[in-house]
């Protein structure tokens, strides 16, 4: 069973023995004890397979609980301590505007405010040499600060920490004695890098959630055992690996964005079952679309990403987060995203979003923006009285209306050509993302399939993928609940990302290998708490560049510990994906590594047997429904098919619409649409689009 | 038939991810610190007869319309009847790129169905050029390194080798300058590349109608913009630090009903060291600070920019002619945003910030000449700090953040990591930020010293230093920079080269933000926060903002 906790959704997932996906339940979030929602889609989706609790031999978890307290500034009362002089970390950031013409820029709020940033001395230098001893005796008016601020948490963050961290390790100890409930987070713990900023944010972020998130824990734990679950309880994390509860309530930092994470592992597990080695999901739900590429069966992932942006989703404008995650490209364009014309007479979609509540125009609960599940109503793609499996009243007049106020009245546009508009800018916006996302990992879309997902990413792909320059789309079983879905195919994993300078032609290979050792046995440690039997897996990474350069290239190591002869090895491996990206490599020039990875990994779940290429037929429907058509701009009939009724090797032709519960796919007119053996629709483009 | 309106509005939308695509992978690829940290880039799209359609906003204001003008600059050069697919041209001609040697700037003409539909072009910071390098001395630009007239570098396809070999002989830095070459070219290709796929995606013969209708809503736009100010001129003096003695540089701002125009006539004439600004440069810091407050939601192309002139007499310090040094024009260039100010703030008097730091305080360090012999530790490190900047008309001004330079601050951890530097402490400079109803932001206290025993070498070229920030509407001024050496106390001035010795430490105190109105009209509690968060002393509370503590 799987269980995703999402902001207006909780999404509930039980599979057999055989992975074959046997219920499914989109159950409201009761936000005030999510525990709640959670054991009443499990209830539901054990009665649609008539199954006990005892039956029940995973569980794993997702929640964005973490994620919200951090938005929403629901968390604990934190300060922080960092090394004497170097009380600013937080104020002076990297000393930059996040909007280059915004005169009236303020900057993210960091949560610590500078009356809660306390100093102690003592000094490491880059090599974790101690410099100067820990000022023991600093200790007393550090103690009495806490008191006086009434500080549930604190985040520890000293200079270097990530090199020798024994300072942070004596502070803890010191601080415990005297105040035995502060709850504590070490930044040589939470994520050991260099990048004094980057890693007080993440510790402020960790220490912040904690007491929230254990506690929530211990709840959720206690009700499903009540019911009578007896297997472990296994959390979701943003690297798309699982995780122990006790992991889970030391760094709940880890659980961030840990919905979107199990979208991509499903997209990455479809991947490697259809052998598809690049690959693009798309993942458009009711207020984002979150974009990642795949290649080789791994979903690309980043050892860093921001929470809240304030702006419009602009990079800088949030709490920078390092920690390892699958990497994501998120834009402010999903269902609810609310469309609008700017001064200059250009359409504009997003980031704003009317979310589930008002929500769009059509939904009647006082939303009155026109938003994009508006004019995909208007443009005739949304069957009215099958949407959300016909739970909820859908006016398309108020779409229309909401269309024709706010887009159409200033442009001069009727609805329909206005619905239009809406659709192209948000389409090409989600392209752009794309391509962009792809640029900036030295990467290219035009060959890539798509694996789309989520309420509003079957409804898009085929838009999107065509002036995103894809030719290839896939609609995997279950689409709107894809994070559910793809958190039981999540290994049990833990990952580590430390620093250490270091320059190729100079490795110091003992120091590095027991450097490994420690970070292998930390990470084992983890693993073998969620899971005990079986071999583990091992993937080391180093982090390389040349000398001079800001960019790193991540380096796959032989997962063992090194000798000489692996340098030339490691550098020939570098100068390979340096020149795959960059086209040329640049020689004398020396290269360097200041991080390097290790992940440890149970074994995945094994895939299902694939089932041959089915012998295809042809299908036709009898019900049609009027569309814009978005290839010719012009209204014409699309055949309306139920997702149920299309079995292995039916072929249809766009436009078209496939309805199934909670969702529907458009097969645009350029394109085909064919199922296979695992009931995954492929939607092919035929042709060029004839405009 | 849907309108044509949005499908314009999509390909323009296009044009602007494309340009952002090309300076992305320009700056992913960039060895020069500079542009990683600062995104010291800059990446367009131009029409076939020369008008700028799209421009990254990247990290530098530095070259807003400096890129418009020489494309425009370039295509005159060269006809293009003699232009083949797969050529691309370059220059460095400070007068010409972005106003000092470093500064390459390369354009492509992109042919689609064998005719010039437009051009990419793009500009990038190279490491160094030989001459003096990267510092104030030069007495004229032929100390400053190598120039490198409009030329071809690359003739359908084919690089030219002795060009490439001529930038790399010149050079301190002959790998990182082929590299960012590389770089540039791959920048041009890939924008026209994405430029010919846009056009066959959309079926589009030529860029014209695109080109209009771009223009034409921006230059729209930006209009309507300038129909909403009061009309009339205004004038105004900013006196700067000089390399040795304080400058005038003067201004008069024009609001007329189609256009703004800015006048240097009345600055003071170029110096005999290299922070003379030739007028590209002037313009682009002077035109981001008019276009930060009138019409900054329009994107750059020729449209927007079309409406903003700005001009100088020959030879005064913001229009530099040859052969005068350029090479730190950027220290007074970024001062020119507090000059306009200093003109705009009386006809908008509640939309304009108070000064600010404004120079950037760059703190290049490296290993001294004898470090080789001796056996020390080799290093060249550009790090970068800020002061605060001004306070705005209904906030307080931002602390230790760069404006109007979108420069990245660097981080103690990896900067001990990778040079023999030791940083004592970096921390707000209490009570800098300018009082006022609101605040200045705050510069900082940064200390260091070498981490080994060897000395360090330090190329000053910063600013306020004896003329600081002033306040805006009875705000005060922020605290200026000061730069001293212990022990002894050393007083450093804010241009030159300094030796800091083994066991020495440096205090590099950046300059706060001016306050803006009266500091008797700050709120209480607002007062006691500063005080709470040790922004304002007690002491400042009672003097500055005379409240009872």
């Amino acid at each position: 069973m799987a269980i995703d906790i999402g902001g207006t959704f909780t999404d509930t997932v039980l599979v057999n023995n055989a992975s074959q996906v046997v219920a499914t339940a989109k159950t409201p979030t009761t936000p005030n004890r999510p525990a709640l929602g959670a054991v009443a889609g499990a209830e539901h989706v054990l009665q649609v397979a008539s199954a006990e609790w005892h039956q029940v031999t995973g569980f794993i978890h997702g929640t964005t609980l973490a994620t919200n307290a951090l938005i929403e500034r629901r968390g604990a009362e934190t300060a922080t301590i960092t090394t004497h002089g170097f009380r600013d970390i937080l104020e002076i950031a990297y000393e930059r505007r996040h909007s280059q013409y915004a005169i009236d820029l303020v900057k993210p709020n960091l949560i610590v405010p500078r009356t809660h940033a306390l100093t102690i001395g003592g000094r490491m230098n880059a090599n974790g040499r101690e410099l100067e001893p820990l000022e023991e005796t600093g200790i007393e008016p550090v103690v009495d600060a806490l008191k006086s601020l009434q500080v549930d948490a604190v985040a520890i963050c000293l200079l270097h920490a990530y090199a020798n961290p024994a300072h942070e390790c004596r502070l803890r100890e010191l601080l415990t004695d005297h105040l035995p409930d502060l709850v504590i987070s070490l930044s040589h713990e939470v994520s050991p890098e260099a990048r004094e900023f980057d890693r007080l944010c993440t510790t402020i972020a960790n220490a912040y959630v904690q007491p929230l998130m254990a506690s929530y824990l211990q709840d959720f734990e206690a009700r499903f055992r009540q019911k009578g679950l007896s297997c472990p309880i296994l959390m979701m994390t943003a690297g798309g690996g699982m995780t122990t509860l006790d992991t889970a309530t030391r760094l709940p930092i880890r659980l961030v964005e840990s919905g979107p994470a199990g979208g991509a592992v499903l997209a990455a597990r479809i991947a490697e079952a259809t052998d598809e080695t690049d690959v693009l999901s798309f993942d458009m739900g009711g207020t984002t679309a979150k974009l990642c590429l795949i290649d080789d069966f791994r979903p690309q992932t980043a050892r860093k990403f921001e929470i809240s942006r304030a702006e419009r989703f602009i990079k800088g404008s949030g709490m920078p987060v390092r920690i390892p995650v699958i990497e994501m490209i998120e834009i402010g364009a999903g269902g609810g995203s609310i469309a609008s014309v700017d001064r200059l007479g250009r359409i504009q979609v997003g980031p704003y979003s009317a979310g589930s509540d008002p929500g769009p125009a059509a939904f009647g609960k006082g939303g009155d923006k026109p938003t994009v599940t508006d004019a995909d109503l208007t443009l005739g793609l949304i069957e009215p009285g099958r949407f959300a499996e016909g739970r909820l009243r859908i006016d398309p007049d108020a779409a229309q209306r909401a269309l024709a106020l706010d887009i159409g009245e200033p442009l001069g546009l009727p609805p329909d050509q206005a619905a239009f508009s809406v659709s192209e800018i948000v389409d090409e916006s989600m392209a752009s993302a794309g391509r962009m996302h792809a640029v900036e990992s030295g990467k290219d879309l035009g060959n890539r399939l798509m694996i789309a997902f989520g309420g509003n990413g079957p409804l898009h792909a085929t838009r999107v993928a065509r002036r995103a320059q894809m030719r290839r789309v896939l609609i995997p079983r279950d689409p709107g609940v894809g994070s559910a879905v793809g958190f039981l195919f999540a290994p049990v994993s833990y990952e580590v990302i430390r620093s250490r300078y270091a320059r190729l032609d100079s490795l110091d290979i003992d120091g590095l290998n027991s450097f490994f050792a420690s970070m292998q046995a930390e990470a084992e440690q983890v693993v073998r708490a969620g899971a005990p039997h079986g071999q583990l897996q091992q993937r080391r990474i180093a982090y390389m560049r040349y000398h001079g350069q800001g960019h790193e290239i991540e380096i796959r190591m032989p997962d063992r510990a090194l000798d000489v002869s692996d340098i030339p090895v490691l550098e020939q491996a570098f100068e390979a994906e340096y020149s795959r990206q960059f086209s040329r490599i640049v020689p004398g020039m020396t290269i360097e590594i200041l991080n390097w990875g290790l992940s440890v990994s149970s074994p995945a779940p094994a895939q299902g047997a694939f089932s041959e290429t089915p012998p295809q037929h042809a299908v036709m429907s009898d019900e049609t429904r009027q569309v814009l058509c978005d290839v010719s701009g012009e209204w014409r009939p699309a055949q309306v098919f139920d997702r149920a009724d299309l079995t292995a090797g039916a072929t249809l032709t766009g436009p078209a619409l496939i309805v199934e519960a909670q969702t529907t796919t458009f097969v645009s007119a350029d394109f085909s649409a064919d199922v296979d053996g695992q009931g995954n629709i492929w939607l092919t483009r035929h042709k060029e689009a004839s405009r | 038939m849907i309108q044509p309106d949005t499908r314009l509005q999509v390909m323009w939308n296009r044009l602007l991810a494309v340009v952002e695509e090309q300076g992305q992978a320009l700056i992913r690829a960039a060895f020069s610190p500079i542009v990683r940290e600062c995104g010291d880039i800059s990446a367009g799209i131009f029409d076939a007869q020369g008008r700028m359609l799209a421009q990254a906003v990247t990290g530098t204001p530095g070259h807003i319309n400096t890129m418009a003008e020489a494309v425009k600059t370039l295509r005159s050069r060269f006809a293009q009847s003699d232009m083949k697919p797969g050529d691309i041209y370059l220059t460095n001609d400070p007068w010409i790129a972005s106003g000092h040697l470093n500064d390459f700037l390369l354009m492509m003409p992109v042919f689609y169905c064998g005719t010039v539909i437009g051009y990419t072009a793009c500009t990038s910071h190279l490491v160094d050029l030989g001459g003096l390098g990267m510092g104030p001395e030069g007495s004229d630009i032929y100390d400053e390194g190598l120039l490198i007239p409009p030329c071809k570098l690359v003739s359908a396809g084919t690089v030219n080798a002795l060009l490439l070999e001529i930038v790399k002989a010149n050079s301190r830095e002959p790998i990182a300058n082929e590299g960012d070459i590389y770089a540039l070219i791959a920048c041009c290709e890939a924008g026209s590349s994405r430029l010919i796929q846009m056009m066959q995606e959309f079926g589009l013969a030529d860029l014209n109608t695109l080109s209009d209708y771009i223009i034409e809503t921006s230059r729209r736009g930006t209009l309507d913009a300038i129909a909403a100010l009061p009309k009339g001129t205004w004038r105004h003096v900013l006196t700067v630090d000089g390399y040795d003695q304080d400058i005038g540089l003067h201004a008069a701002l024009t609001i007329a009903e189609d256009h703004l125009l800015l006048d240097f006539d009345g600055t003071a004439a170029c110096v005999g060291k290299g922070i003379n600004v030739p007028l590209n440069y002037a313009t682009a810091y002077s035109v981001f600070a008019l276009r930060c407050i009138i019409g900054a939601d329009i994107p750059n192309n020729a449209g927007s920019l079309d409406p903003f002139r700005v001009t100088g007499p020959k030879g005064c310090i913001l229009n530099a002619q040859r052969p005068a040094p350029v090479a730190m024009r950027h220290t007074l260039g970024q001062m020119t945003p507090d000059l306009v100010y200093g003109c705009l703030s009386q006809a908008l008097p509640d939309k304009v910030p108070a000064e600010g730091a404004s120079c950037m305080y760059d703190l290049p360090l490296r290993h001294a000449p004898e470090a080789v012999d001796r056996g020390d530790d080799l290093f060249a490190l550009e790090l970068v700090f800020n002061g605060g900047t001004g306070a705005r008309p209904r906030l307080d001004g931002l602390s230790a953040t760069a404006f109007p330079s979108g420069v990245w601050g660097s981080q103690v951890e990896t900067t001990e990591a990778v040079a023999p530097i030791l940083f004592h402490r970096r921390e707000l400079r209490t009570d800098s930020g300018g009082a006022g109803r609101f605040r200045g932001g705050l510069g900082q206290h940064i200390e260091l010293s070498a981490s080994q025993d060897q000395d360090l070498m330090l190329f000053l070229s910063v600013e306020r230093i004896r003329n600081p920030a002033s306040g805006r509407n009875g705000g005060q001024d922020g605290a200026p920079g000061c730069i001293t050496v212990e022990p002894g106390n050393r007083t450093l001035p804010g241009k030159g080269e300094v030796r800091i010795k083994a066991g020495e430490r440096l205090i590099f105190e950046t300059p706060g933000g001016g306050g803006y109105g009266p500091p008797s009209d700050r709120a209480d509690d607002e007062v006691d926060t500063d005080i709470r968060s040790g922004l304002i002393t007690r002491n400042a509370a009672e003097t500055q903002y005379v409240r009872k503590t």
